[in-house]
């Protein structure tokens, strides 16, 4: 079974490449670099190193985000999740922030914080917090009553409660919230370093587009949607292996 | 008043009273104890001065049409549900709140999906801060009673319904309450599998010395299994008739179903139990 999901993850790709390469060598776009040509971009820029010091730079506003978000966004998801008055309270600021245009908020944000790693924290916070926050709280409005009932006949506290069977069973929906989450703070990451100041792996991207080097303009972009990839599987395997049964679904559907 | 004479035996009145109750069975041991009991849900009273003994050591069955409020009263006596004005009494204590002198088997269940069944059963323990050794061996010891030997690592969701009932059936054995509430037990689980939980709850009622309150819909499963029928009548509920059965119960699981007392008295429960159905 392993094997085979493998192997179709690997036929997916092979697809996924394939019709980039043929896309290129027609070419679609002279600005269309082949398959072939950006991995050798990339090859040549994981060698000399400049992409190991761009993700350097990327990764701070990225890592800072995003944990911020999941930390306060679980926090606070948890929390509107449990308290009525609070929902009204917070709930409608964060589905403002998840509709708002972001780009157009930027120049705001810059204005207030300057062009530094701050307006940058801000903005991959902006695109990842409120997925988590809202899917926290949905889950935790959602636990199945009798298994909460389960837990009250058995003497359990409010804080065993929440611990032992409102956290478990919302992880599933907080983990996706989480993998949303994540994907966006990664847009967000990117947008900021192409609107803000060009640094790290927005520099290669838009330097290397200012001078027509599009193989590696793609290489970065490859490399950055690689990252998000291996970053969401890790995620899922780190959900695999906290709630193990939890991936089956629920006993009573 | 209403009475039920079927042969050789049976039983009661209606609207009962405390006092009226112990009139009738002067010795009784009583375990639970439902005095005057109302549940109002805004302006709709689902349960009107409402009182019932549970005998200790014995399997009581609340029977009624749907809607009749037999699960509310089930889960106030569990300190679930606040109840609008009366007492619950165990042992002549009252209470409000859930209690290590109860315990609770629910219709759907209720197991923790990621857990697995050494953890589910073990887990009305672990909530009471049993070490994990104890409560292992303590749960090792009902998951071999209840027949799920060898699935001690299994989730949830890798059993078939009948089994995770044994798991929701152990966990409430393992905190070894007096007194176990038993909120339609059977009803999520097949024909088959049900009628071997029947059997094995008149075993268990014989050897566990405690006391069972059983909330069901079937009028035979009640006949069958119960020691005591408490029949309840909708809108608001209240007590209508009390049924003890008591020629069928040493003649052995196989005989019970065609016994003649057994026969009329689901004939007498569905006589007036079928106004109420719409």
């Amino acid at each position: 079974m392993i094997n085979r999901s493998l192997f179709l993850k690997l036929l997916s790709a092979a697809i996924v490449f394939s019709a980039w390469e043929i896309a290129g060598r027609v070419p679609v776009s002279y600005a269309f670099p082949t398959f072939l040509e950006s991995m050798s971009a990339l090859a040549s820029i994981v060698f000399d190193g400049s992409i190991f010091v761009a993700y350097a730079e990327t990764l701070k506003p990225l890592v800072l985000g995003v944990s911020i978000s999941a930390f306060f966004g679980i926090g606070l998801g948890l929390w509107i999740g449990l308290s009525a008055r609070f929902e009204w309270l917070f709930g409608p600021i964060f589905i403002v922030m998840q509709a708002a245009p972001l780009a157009a908020l930027i120049p705001i944000l810059v204005m207030v914080y300057g062009i530094g790693l701050t307006s940058k924290v801000f903005v991959v916070c902006i695109m990842a917090m409120p997925v988590i926050v809202l899917n926290t709280a949905s889950a935790v409005r959602n636990t199945p009553a009798s298994i909460k009932d389960m837990a009250k006949s058995f003497m359990a506290s409010d804080r065993e409660v929440l611990t032992k069977i409102i956290v478990p069973a919302a992880s599933p929906v907080i983990f996706s919230g989480l993998r949303l989450g994540v994907s966006a703070g990664f847009i967000g990451a990117i947008l900021s370093e192409l609107k803000i100041t060009p640094t790290g792996v927005g520099d290669i991207i838009s330097f290397s587009r200012s001078i027509a080097d599009y193989p590696t303009m793609y290489a970065a972009i490859f490399s950055i949607i690689l990252l998000a990839v291996v970053f969401l599987n890790l995620l899922e395997v780190l959900e695999n292996y906290l709630f193990e049964g939890n991936n089956r679904g629920y006993v009573s559907d | 008043m209403k009475t039920i004479c079927s042969k050789g035996t049976t039983v009661v009145m209606s609207q009962i009273n405390p006092a009226s109750l112990k009139e009738a069975r002067p010795f009784a041991d009583i375990a639970v104890s439902v005095r005057n009991v109302s549940k109002n849900y805004g302006d709709v009273q689902a349960l009107k001065d409402l009182s019932l003994d549970f005998p200790r050591g014995e399997l009581t069955s609340l029977l009624g049409p749907s809607g009749c409020g037999k699960t509310t009263l089930l889960k106030i006596i569990a300190g679930l549900l606040p109840q609008s004005s009366g007492t619950i009494e165990v042992d002549g204590k009252t209470v409000t709140s859930p209690g290590p002198d109860r315990a609770f088997v629910f219709q759907d269940f209720a197991l923790l999906p990621w857990a697995n069944v050494m953890r589910n059963v073990a887990f009305g323990l672990e909530l009471r801060g049993v070490a994990k050794s104890e409560r292992e061996a303590i749960a090792e010891k009902y998951i071999r009673e209840v027949g799920l030997a060898g699935f001690e690592l299994k989730f949830p969701h890798q059993l078939s319904g009948g089994m995770r009932q044994r798991v929701g059936l152990a966990r409430a054995l393992s905190v070894d309450a007096q007194v176990l509430l038993l909120d339609e037990p059977f009803s999520a689980v097949d024909e088959q599998t049900r009628r071997k939980f029947q059997e094995d709850m008149l075993e268990l009622v014989a050897n566990e010395k405690k006391t069972f309150i059983f909330v069901t819909h079937s009028i035979e499963e009640a006949v069958y299994v119960s020691d005591q029928i408490a029949i309840l009548l909708p809108r608001p509920s209240r007590v209508s008739e009390i049924i003890r059965p008591t020629s069928f119960r040493g003649k052995g699981v196989e005989n019970i179903r065609r016994d003649p007392e057994y026969l009329d008295i689901v004939d007498e429960i569905w006589a007036s139990l079928r106004s109420y159905v719409e």
